[in-house]
């Protein structure tokens, strides 16, 4: 990943004005699309790709910026669903607090096992996580409140700050919507700023940035902290928006899937995950009105990604588009 | 009758003889994954799929052109082996010269590619395989019944296990392949095809994942899914023992077989995580696994 992302990393640098108005048209077109959206389509459906989105772009957060391949986020994700899905159900607690408490949920497991994984590298890092994912994906088929099998259904939505009735389809999805935007701003934020700099370096060489003075290992944990929590954060939206937490959330295909939707619109762009979400939302919903298997084909997606265009979507746009103009 | 720590003799050994079968199996996959990582740098995710087809091809043979279990043993590892070296020669040798993870994520995809094809074509419930004639019944060594197939799959692991390892470490082809691990451009230099030894290499390695699922075939049922959970299994017994050494896989594989039998018995809510916590309590003491060094 190394050799491309330093090309993008060139790209970025050479950024313009020119630039930088076209990426606030970009995002004031992407609001806009946001806005309308639940008026075109099924507001469950975006709202689905909304929290999908929000997911990958957490990994992102990993992969992208800090070169980390995390292959357990599907236990921050799960996890938080479980824990949100208990906390509005059997607690009565309000739907903030429950999402909440899901991600708080996700930022502690996330420190647990960023503290163990970073202690490897590469390839190991991959297993290690996806190792300790699967024993919470183990708990969570055994312990009592998940529900085992069945996970927990009929999980009430509430009433927002106690004022707003989520179970109205709009208000819902503007309340998907504004988390989301949060989460994407939150990792705008953190890649523009100082911190996400060091990511950057610690990704194209970690002996140098060790040199320079840096601990990596804490600006690692940090990220992999930060990525967890938003995982949570998009685990909690989902459990309020489907009523429901299931095994499927903490599964290992799930953490296939979200770095299958990063790879796909394009490792270390902002956009691509939410492109990449998008895509395999709609491919997946509509492969379920069809005979084909779709494990057959995410997979013939995820080998033809890595022989063809490792840039995903996005990236091999931003390329295209910096090859012009020079 | 007396008791082992509050355990009758017959439960206990019982759950050590399950224990040690699961544990060959670890030992024998993760054996492949080591030699495979060895030479190629790659994780190689499709192997628990391919102890699925390996266990497939044994279910096809006898089913379909009424061969047994020992040509299957034969006939199913070659197979596996074959498509072993179609993958590595039209895709994974694409990937050598980028980022490792590449190849992690390939092979992702075709074990997803594998699995959801025998899962759209056979469902998730198993198919029964018999136990061949030879070796029905079992002994009574007095402590305990040992059925003669668990007794046989036991031994052919570890001689297969250990028939690696002297090849790999006492002939002259394995001098090859672990001085062509080292340093590839200088091996190529002497005059050794080193992308040969690759493509057969990974060829062997998954051979030994379909020689595994003709073993399994009849122990547990021949299922789509059952390579997929216990490929993180035998991921984290490679984390725990560490990938420098072919002695410490197979012998990380079947302690760790030994020890979750062993929690089977005394605290059966653990049994499906204990490989985990293992591997958690090793990477705080030891970062780089049993047998391993930091690559």
């Amino acid at each position: 990943m190394t050799a491309e992302t330093h090309k993008m990393t060139t790209v970025a640098v050479r950024q313009t004005s020119e630039d930088t108005t076209r990426r606030t048209l970009l995002l004031a077109a992407g609001l806009a699309v946001g806005l309308a959206a639940p008026f075109v389509l099924y507001p469950v459906f975006v709202m689905k790709v909304l929290c999908f989105a929000l997911f990958a772009c957490a990994f992102n957060l990993l992969i992208g910026f800090a070169g980390l391949l995390s292959f357990g986020h599907a236990a921050f994700f799960g996890g938080a669903a479980y824990i949100t899905a208990h906390a509005a159900k059997v607690w009565g607690l309000p739907p903030e607090l429950s999402i909440l408490l899901g991600a708080g949920f996700s930022a502690v497991l996330g420190l647990a096992f960023g503290a163990l994984a970073i202690r490897r590298q590469g390839i190991y890092f991959a297993m290690i996580t996806l190792a300790l994912a699967q024993m919470v994906f183990f708990l969570a088929l055994q312990l009592k409140f998940t529900g085992g099998e069945d996970g927990i259904q009929g999980v009430p939505r509430g009433q927002l700050f106690g004022l707003f009735d989520l179970n109205q389809p709009l208000v819902m999805y503007y309340f998907v919507l504004a988390i989301f935007l949060f989460g994407f701003a939150l990792i705008w934020r953190t890649v523009h700023s100082p911190f996400g700099q060091v990511l950057k370096a610690i990704r194209e060489n970690e002996p140098r940035a060790i040199s320079l003075g840096y601990r990596t290992e804490r600006y690692k944990l940090l990220a992999f902290v930060l990525s967890a929590s938003l995982a949570g954060l998009a685990g909690g939206t989902k459990a309020l928006v489907f009523q429901l937490a299931s095994l499927t959330d903490v599964q290992w295909q799930m953490s296939g899937e979200v770095v299958l939707m990063t790879l796909l619109g394009g490792m270390g762009t902002l956009f691509g995950p939410v492109v990449g979400a998008a895509l395999v939302v709609t491919l997946e919903s509509y492969l379920a009105g069809t005979n084909l298997p779709v494990p057959v084909v995410i997979g013939a997606i995820f080998v033809v990604c890595v022989l063809l265009f490792r840039r995903g979507i996005v990236g091999e746009l931003q390329a295209f588009l910096a090859r012009r103009k020079s | 009758m007396f008791e082992l720590l509050g355990v009758p003799p017959q439960v206990l050994f019982g759950q050590l003889l399950l224990g040690l079968i699961n544990g060959s199996f670890y030992a024998l996959l993760s054996l492949g994954l080591a030699v495979i990582f060895g030479m190629l740098n790659v994780i190689n995710f499709a192997h628990g799929a391919l102890y699925m087809i390996g266990a497939f091809v044994a279910w096809f043979l006898l089913n379909k052109l009424g061969l047994g279990y020992w040509w299957a043993l034969l006939l199913a590892p070659a197979t596996v082996g074959l498509v072993g070296v179609i993958v590595e020669k039209t895709l994974l040798s694409r990937l050598y010269k980028l980022d490792h993870l590449y190849g992690l994520l390939l092979t992702f995809g075709l074990a997803l590619i594998f699995e959801g094809a025998f899962r759209h074509q056979f469902g998730v419930s198993g198919q029964p395989y018999p136990i061949p004639d030879a070796l029905k019944g079992g002994q009574n060594l007095g402590f305990m019944f040992l059925p003669n197939y668990r007794g046989w799959v036991v031994a052919a692991s570890i001689v297969v296990c250990f028939g690696t390892w002297f090849a790999i470490e006492r002939t002259r082809l394995g001098a090859y392949l672990r001085a062509a691990t080292e340093n590839p451009v200088l091996v190529q230099a002497f005059g050794i095809n080193v992308p040969v030894m690759i493509t057969l290499t990974y060829g062997f390695g998954v051979a030994l994942a379909g020689l595994a699922g003709v073993l399994a075939a009849p122990i547990y049922q021949v299922s789509p899914l059952m390579g997929s959970n216990l490929i993180i299994v035998v991921f984290a017994v490679v984390v725990i023992g560490g990938m420098g050494s072919i002695l410490g896989a197979i012998v990380t594989g079947l302690g760790l077989g030994l020890l979750e039998g062993l929690t089977k018995v005394f605290y059966p809510e653990a049994s499906n995580i204990v490989v985990f916590v293992v591997m958690a309590i090793v990477l705080l003491i030891k970062p780089a696994g049993l047998f391993g060094r930091e690559r």
